[in-house]
């Protein structure tokens, strides 16, 4: 009896000792968009950076996985995920009810975040005027669902030109997209209406079935929130007014 | 690239220009142009190949046959191409999935269809998880020629199916009163008389296809409509060296330059090639070179 027990604890620590092995040597694909500076955009050398880069590659460092950066179009980010195309997405995705529908997410990586208005003028009409956002965004649903006209783009780039060329009235965004948009316009935008909250900050959208990894990156961004490495990062991409964690 | 390029926000004019135009990120710009023609060098042949199939098939004796090359032509051309690139680009990655999936995994008991999710086992994905980035390039890229091929092979075929109807029942009768069968005819005589008929139509296709290229970027391949409007977006000191303003205008009329280029380019072959098909043949075109030629 005692022998029995005794080797079903080896086979144990063994299978246990050979999911580790698996898992160390596991190859994460981490799909993102690559035009949405400061979180995730392409450098003048070709490459991804950003501060989803960094903080991605510090969790794989810390969760012991390999992995590859992919750049995948907006529009289709979730339907290649769920086909296994690669397996987490890190490109300022916020934890919304709809997705969580079709995909799960890890624990948010920036906390509740403001959605802003931006406007070549002080006076634009927001209630009845023409907003532009980003398609499938929760800002475009938030417009969609308000008095205002909405007007989608690819791009969270040509959502700011719409406004510059008088396409759109103002623009709907994440605010940290928007404040180094607004810093380098030299006056010609400007912040209008009060910031609205929307969904619940930024996580990695994993696979539904894949709970193992969503488990694994989700303890990671905890250690990072517990020694604050998170929120310094934070700070050096989004600057000191950015919201950290407590 | 160049050893002046350190600082850029010393430099201005041609010296900037001439840095900026070297970023790595260029590079990746120009490289997408080898990737268009390179699919247009892939794709064209292999359309041809499956608009030739195609109707053969469509005007095969044996009834099943004729069924599948009409069913093809008719359905792959109905279909709009941004539906069929969608659709059928992730459909036909999960089936050689699947396929792999059920090859070498045959001990694998949980569901491939989770939900949302298309779950197969690791060693059926395709390219492996472990592989590096380019191979999984080089797949989508091979993907996006099939379907390309697939797509505009219906369209050649069609073209290849009147053309062949197009040449006259004299050359037929004749064949068939030297006593050639079927098949012998068919190669002898029809094959190399159809395609002077067949050149316009082709010629429309090709011209139709170098213009459908930026559909490469719905498969995920950067092709050179992506990287013009990445590049030609608005860019703030803080991200980059290269501050500028909304440049898209530029990039757009460079490509411009480079279809109108390219299209012009191939009407002068495809001018030259319908002369040189034309040469002997029973139509029009063939019976006045002939006269000038006394």
């Amino acid at each position: 009896m005692l022998k029995s027990i005794l080797s079903l604890g080896t086979a144990m620590a063994l299978t246990a000792g050979a999911a580790f092995a698996e898992s160390h040597a596991m190859t994460v694909r981490i799909g993102t968009e690559g035009a949405y500076e400061p979180y995730n955009f392409i450098n003048d050398a070709g490459e991804i950076d950003g501060f989803e880069k960094e903080l991605g590659d510090e969790l794989c460092k810390r969760a012991e996985l390999t992995c590859e950066w992919v750049k995948n179009d907006w529009d289709s980010i979730i339907p290649n995920l769920v086909s296994g195309n690669y397996d987490i997405i890190m490109a300022g995705m916020s934890i919304t009810d709809e997705r969580d529908e079709v995909i799960d997410f890890t624990q948010n990586y920036t906390p509740p975040s403001e959605s802003s208005y931006v406007a070549a003028s002080e006076d634009v009409d927001l209630e009845g005027g023409v907003i532009a956002a980003q398609t499938a965004t929760i800002q475009a649903g938030h417009v969609a669902e308000g008095g205002a006209t909405l007007l989608e783009f690819a791009t969270p780039e040509e959502t700011v030109a719409a406004v510059r060329n008088g396409e759109a009235d103002a623009v709907f965004a994440d605010k940290d997209y928007l404040v180094p948009v607004v810093e380098e316009s030299s006056g010609e935008l400007m912040f209008v209406g009060d910031d609205v909250p929307l969904g619940g900050g930024i996580g990695i959208g994993v696979r539904e079935s894949d709970t193992e990894l969503k488990e694994k990156l989700s303890a990671a961004i905890g250690t990072m929130k517990d020694d604050g490495t998170l929120n310094e990062m934070i700070v050096k991409w989004f600057g000191d007014q950015a919201l950290t964690f407590e | 690239m160049f050893e002046y390029c350190t600082d850029p926000q010393e430099l201005e004019g041609l010296t900037w220009l001439s840095c900026y135009l070297t970023t790595g990120v260029h590079f990746l710009f120009y490289w997408a142009f080898g990737k268009v023609l390179l699919l247009l060098a892939i794709a064209a042949p292999s359309a041809l190949a499956f608009g030739f199939l195609g109707a053969m098939a469509a005007r095969s004796l044996i009834a099943p046959l004729r069924w599948f090359g009409k069913a093809y032509i008719s359905v792959v051309r109905g279909v709009p191409d941004v539906a069929f690139f969608l659709f059928f680009v992730i459909a036909l990655d999960q089936f050689f999935e699947w396929t792999r999936h059920q090859v070498k995994c045959p001990d694998w008991d949980q569901p491939i269809r989770q939900g949302n999710d298309f779950l197969v086992c690791p060693a059926a994905k395709l390219p492996l998880n472990t592989a590096p980035e380019w191979q999984h390039e080089t797949y989508g890229f091979l993907l996006a020629v099939l379907t390309f091929a697939i797509v505009f092979g219906a369209f050649a075929a069609n073209v290849i199916f009147g053309a062949m109807k197009a040449v006259p029942r004299a050359q037929m009768e004749t064949a068939e009163a030297y006593g050639m069968t079927r098949r012998q005819s068919f190669w002898r005589v029809m094959v190399p008389q159809m395609w002077v008929y067949a050149l316009p139509g082709l010629s429309n296709t090709w011209m139709v296809l170098i213009k459908a290229t930026p559909l490469l970027f719905l498969l995920g391949i950067e092709d050179i409509v992506y990287w013009a409007r990445e590049l030609g977006e608005r860019r703030t000191a803080r991200f980059s060296d290269y501050p500028h303003e909304d440049w898209r205008m530029w990039y757009f009329l460079a490509l411009l330059i480079f279809y109108l280029g390219f299209t012009l380019l191939s009407e002068t072959v495809l001018r030259r090639l319908q002369l040189r098909l034309s040469r002997g043949q029973a139509t029009a075109a063939g019976e006045a070179q002939r006269k000038t030629a006394k």
